[in-house]
């Protein structure tokens, strides 16, 4: 098998963070590889420089043999190289027949003919073998048989390289085994496919080789049969074995919880999310929520603080039945959410950082209560010293503000509401070690006065650090809790990787 | 029986405006003695001939996503421009025709350049260009002005005759012909296919390698000199030109556009319903004019709830697809 | 606050339309002296810049509903028909009803919050895009209107009505101190709550206020309402200044000079944060604008164009490379 895609030493970076840097990757023809990292890794910035989206600063990329450098996506696809997003990049509202040839419908006397455009599409679809008529607008299809379209449209431009981003991420077990199946005939006719996922079932059920990520730097190129699970996962995280076995206990032994379950979760889950959810989070504890990147973690904080709405189990607030339908019902409850998601889903950009702190209690009290502008600066002032937020003061848009900084006035938001119940997805994220610091010596103190804190995190050292448990989730569904003795990296990594102690799946 | 009802379901928007003209026209006919006529059929066409030029380069603006405010002045403008270049000036109407479409086209050009590279909202940037025209419609001449030139009225002779007493008067044949090229456009051409990709999913669209900026400046340049033209057939209508002609018509080519299928949201629709919307809104008209009793206020109140129909009904089939 | 503090806050925008204004008077000055000259007759001032206050009135108080709409991230070009209807119901209550004026303004407002509720409806619950949910009543209330005059211009008699519409308090014409103060009941009664927060907040970032527990929807349906009912109070204002209902010009165009005004005057199309003030002096900019251009002796209906000029000028200046590059000259000046 001969190399069809070879890149030596790429290097991309942005004002003020580094990438990809010195990356090598290789794909040959007739292969299916998987590409893997977890958040930040560079994946994502990998197939965006390959497919011309961001030139890159250093490094050279081969395909059959020939230098290359995609100035545009449609340059990409001209020279064969094809991508099928996660959010399927394709018209909703035309059909079948002409996504697969849009900007290359074949023309007669200038006009599209359309019976081969309803041809070209059915020989792509043939190939496939897929069986859904081209005339069916797109988007009353399944998502499976979308992404379907989305890989016939890349054949049709006479691909040589395939990558498909996130490909199973809305797929059933039905779906995810037809496209396999697809995928390997693709295979079998020389095409050079690339997998970008964070299943490690599929990886090992589908792929032949293994590129890891970590940091924007390569970790290593593997080939799937000879690489255990453990090591995987092992170098995903940059944790080595050795250093997971010698992983000490945290420094103290956190304070036993009190007896009262704040916030419990049965059974709950919801069609398309995850499923068989169960917790129970006890004042004065921190539980950790670990998985690797996919496995449904934010997707469980959703249904707990209301802002999806569960279909299965149920919720319970303090003993009591609760029935959220809107993120208000779950604030009166006393419960809170900082989503991982600081830009979309958590900061008002040009508000001042005061407004965007006392947003959640002034949403509580409701419109006829509001706080005195000068108890709102008091507030305000006391979060700034209390977790030291750097900020030239409380009247300047929050979004002047660096991203930790941002955090850490979302985390005085929410704990000026004075909860019982708290869900940090991601708290540390994009935040310097410093500062880092500071929020986890501040969500031990809170624990200490009573609260009770649902920690979401990928990174395996927060998890032991600061929690007293830890569910670990799996592909959507819970896969064990640690606790004790059991709550240390290794453990953690099987629970993850789906292993037991032997390494075995 | 799967054809047709494939087809009905996919086309659901088209066949429901399609349904709306049939129940309005019958019941029209059924309420006034007269009304179903061929002679009535094709006064539907000419009365409505400029309002339907400007709703079809409406519908092409709205396919991506877009909206256009000024269509209203431009062609107010375009009209008096016509008729000061061909009395005042004795420029030969074809010459001064091919002016105003100019003009149109330029007005248009220059909006969709700061829409698609200033990116601005559309809504502000027309409604700028709607002030503009209407002030510089204004500016030619206060009063409308009448046309008095031999190829006008050679061009108000030339009609096709369908019955021995119905014609389809110049006015009319290039409704027909402009929306029968929009057709052809919007359906049967890749530039046509590109603009409701854009509605569709810009972002897509643009992953996908289409010429997104083109197109947005293209349709607002297209569009301009439909309105342009619409401005022209409605001297070929009045036999002069008015500057203050056209105020609200960007909203009753919006209305019409919308029951016609196009969701505003781009990517949907279709130029054939653009068509029946037009003679929708000249049914509604001339069975009120044959009413007489009614008050043709209730035209506006129509179709307002039309509109409201068709809006909720899109929602209703967005929602049902996700 | 000090004045340095003023000039960096976002209230500064306002700054834009008042030079306008000022500009603008100017300029009038030169060409017509007489037309600052305030003269007091019988306790009555009167003079150009009273004219450009009592025939502003109406499209300040349209613009001040309309500046709530567009922070919430909306928009609403029902208003000039809202302003039909009310004035046509409100007439009609008088001359044949006899109604009396409170009789009359509670039709008016009647009208204007049926209206606002049904766009905030379509907006907030029925999730349809703004533009075309107020296209809906902006079509029909036209057609409605003329049906609640039978077709006819309405003229009535009503003492109060006519002091609502042409009478003076204080020296200054009552329908322009109306405005005003409702300009600021309006801003007390949005800072003294939590409304003017929640109203930023969803314009802002919608998401994020409703992760943060706020009622999104309900905000933005209130200010549907409030907009309705400021159009339809302007609506009575209209038909009390010239004793007469007429359904075919009643709030003409309307609706694009209160956008216009909200966005001269600082407030974002997109949303978020909003300025009443600046909306009110956007508004008596544009009553400036047409008076000059009247007092130039340029034909009304010219007058559009400097309107157009505007505001290409201030979405040019809005867009993101102008602004870094303003911001950072601005920056340079500072230090």
């Amino acid at each position: 098998m001969s190399a069809l895609l070879e890149i030596r030493g790429l290097g991309k970076s942005f004002p003020g963070v580094v990438a990809l840097e010195g990356v090598d990757f290789t794909v040959r023809a007739g292969e299916i590889h998987a590409l893997l990292g977890e958040n930040g890794a560079g994946k994502s910035t990998l197939i965006k420089v390959l497919t011309g989206v961001y030139p890159p600063d250093r490094g050279e990329m081969h395909l059959a043999g020939a230098r290359i450098q995609a100035a545009a996506p449609q340059e990409a696809e001209r020279l064969g190289i094809s991508t099928v997003y996660q959010e399927i990049n394709l018209i909703r509202s035309m059909t079948v027949a002409e996504n697969i040839t849009l900007g290359r419908q074949p023309r007669r006397f200038g006009l599209i003919d359309w019976r081969a455009v309803r041809r070209r599409a059915r020989e792509a679809l043939d190939r496939l073998e897929i069986d859904c008529p081209v005339d069916a607008e797109l988007g009353t299809l399944s998502v499976a048989v979308q992404q379907m379209v989305a890989i016939a449209r890349a054949l049709d431009c006479r691909a040589q390289l395939l990558i498909l981003d996130e490909p199973t991420a809305s797929l059933d077990e039905r779906e995810v085994g037809e496209l396999f199946g697809r995928l390997r005939r693709l295979r079998g006719e020389g095409l050079g496919i690339v997998f970008v996922t964070h299943f490690l079932d599929q990886v090992y059920a589908l792929t032949d080789r293994i590129t890891v990520l970590r940091n924007g730097r390569l970790v290593g190129d593997y080939a799937t049969a000879t690489l255990p699970r453990l090591d995987l996962v092992a170098n995903m995280l940059g944790r080595s074995i050795g250093a997971a076995e010698a992983e000490a206990r945290p420094e103290q032994t956190p304070p036993p919880a009190r007896p009262n379950v704040v916030l419990a979760a049965r059974g709950l889950g919801r069609r398309g999310s995850v499923s068989g959810i169960n917790l129970a989070l006890r004042a004065g504890e921190v539980a950790g929520l670990a998985g690797l990147l996919g496995s449904g973690r934010t997707e469980t904080a959703r249904l707990l603080f209301g802002i999806d709405r569960a279909d299965q189990g149920e919720v319970e607030v303090g003993g009591q039945r609760a029935v959220l339908t809107h993120p208000r019902a779950a604030v009166r409850l006393g419960l809170a959410f900082c989503s991982e998601n600081r830009k979309d889903e958590g900061i008002l950009p040009n508000l001042s950082v005061r407004e965007n702190l006392i947003l959640a209690l002034q949403g509580k009290r409701g419109v006829a209560r509001p706080l005195a502008r000068a108890a709102q600066e008091a507030l305000a002032d006391h979060y700034i010293k209390a977790l030291r937020i750097k900020t030239p003061g409380a009247e300047v848009p929050i979004r002047n503000l660096s991203g930790g900084n941002q955090q850490k006035v979302l985390l005085a938001r929410w704990l000026a509401t004075q909860p019982q119940a708290i869900i940090l997805d991601e708290p540390t994220r994009g935040i310097d070690i410093g500062a880092k610091q500071e929020i986890e010596e501040l969500i031990a103190r809170l624990r200490d006065d009573g609260l009770a804190v649902l920690f979401i995190s990928s990174e395996i050292e927060e998890i032991v650090r600061n929690c007293g448990r830890a569910v670990v989730l799996r592909e959507r569904r819970p896969a064990g809790e640690a606790v004790g003795v059991d709550l240390n990296g290794r453990h953690l990594m099987h629970l993850m990787a789906g292993t037991n102690e032997g390494g075995q799946p | 029986m799967k054809g047709p009802a494939v087809w009905l379901r996919r086309n659901a928007t088209l066949a429901a405006t399609f349904a709306v003209f049939a129940l309005l026209f019958l019941t029209a006919s059924f309420l006034y003695h007269g009304f179903f006529s061929l002679r009535v059929f094709a006064s539907l066409l000419a009365d409505n001939a400029f309002l339907g030029i400007a709703a079809v380069g409406m519908t092409l603006v709205i396919f991506t996503g877009g909206i256009d405010l000024s269509v209203g002045a431009v062609a107010g403008f375009t009209g008096i421009l016509v008729a000061t270049l061909v009395q005042s000036h004795h420029v030969h109407p074809l010459l001064a025709w091919g002016i105003a479409l100019a003009a149109g086209g330029l007005l248009g050009a220059a909006m969709g350049l700061l829409i698609a590279g200033l990116r601005q909202p559309a809504f502000l940037i027309t409604l700028a260009g709607m002030f503009l025209a209407r002030g510089a419609g204004f500016w030619i001449n206060t009063d409308s002005v009448g046309i008095d030139h031999p190829f006008y009225d050679r061009m108000a002779r030339i009609q096709l005759t369908l019955e021995p007493r119905v014609h389809l008067p110049a006015a009319a044949l290039i409704f027909l012909l402009v929306a029968a090229a929009a057709f052809v456009l919007a359906h049967h051409t890749r530039a046509g296919r590109t603009l409701l990709a854009v509605g569709g999913n810009e972002q897509s669209a643009l992953l996908m390698g289409l010429p997104v900026n083109a197109a947005k400046i293209g349709v607002y340049t297209l569009n301009g000199m439909c309105a342009a033209g619409a401005g022209i057939v409605a001297t070929l209508y009045t036999g002069s030109g008015n500057p203050s002609m056209g105020v609200g018509m960007e909203l009753d080519a919006i209305a019409i556009a919308v029951i016609g299928g196009a969701v505003l949201t781009g990517g949907r629709g279709h130029m054939f319903g653009t068509v029946i919307g037009v003679l929708i809104f000249g049914t509604i008209q001339s069975a009120l004019l044959f009413d007489g009793r009614l008050s043709p206020s209730w035209t506006r109140i129509v179709v307002g709830a039309l509109l409201l129909g068709f809006v909720l009904l899109q929602r209703l089939l967005v929602r049902r697809a996700a | 606050m000090s004045g340095r503090k003023f000039l960096h806050s976002d209230g500064a925008l306002v700054l834009w339309p008042v030079a306008g204004i000022a500009v603008l008077l100017v300029l009038n000055l030169c060409l017509s002296p007489h037309f600052l000259v305030l003269t007091l007759q019988s306790g009555h001032l009167y003079g150009g810049p009273v004219d450009i206050l009592s025939e502003g009135s109406r499209s300040c108080l349209v613009a001040l509903g309309m500046t709530l709409v567009i922070a919430t991230g909306g928009v609403d070009l029902s208003v000039g028909s809202v302003m039909a209807m009310a004035g046509g119901a409100a007439a009609l209550a008088i001359a044949q009803g006899h109604a009396s004026l409170a009789g009359a303004m509670a039709c008016a407002l009647g009208v204007g919050l049926a209206g606002g509720a049904l766009n905030g409806l379509l907006v907030a619950y029925a999730g349809i895009q703004p533009i075309v949910a107020t296209l809906v009543l902006m079509v029909a209330g036209r057609g409605i209107s003329q049906l609640i005059t039978g077709g006819q211009v309405i003229a009535f008699q009503n003492a109060g009505a006519e002091y609502l519409g042409t009478g003076f308090i204080f020296g200054l014409p009552f329908s322009a101190v109306l405005v005003v103060g409702l300009y600021a009941l309006t801003q007390i009664g949005l800072r003294r709550t939590a409304a003017g927060l929640f109203v930023e907040a969803v314009g802002d970032n919608e998401t994020a206020s409703r992760f943060a527990g706020l009622s999104a929807a309900r905000v933005k349906f209130l200010a549907y309402v409030f907009c309705g009912a400021c159009a339809g109070l302007a609506g009575l204002l209209e038909v009390a200044n010239i004793r007469s209902a007429d359904p075919y010009r009643a709030g003409e165009n309307m609706e694009l000079n209160a956008i216009f005004a909200v966005v001269v005057g600082g407030t974002a199309l997109s949303g978020g944060r909003f300025l009443l003030f600046g909306s009110l002096a956007g508004a008596l900019l544009l009553q400036t604008l047409t008076a000059t251009m009247y007092n130039l002796g340029v034909p009304p209906a010219i007058a559009p164009v400097p309107k157009a000029l505007v505001i290409v000028a201030v979405c040019v200046a809005q867009a993101g490379p102008i602004r870094r590059w303003l911001s950072r000259c601005l920056q340079r000046r500072a230090a």
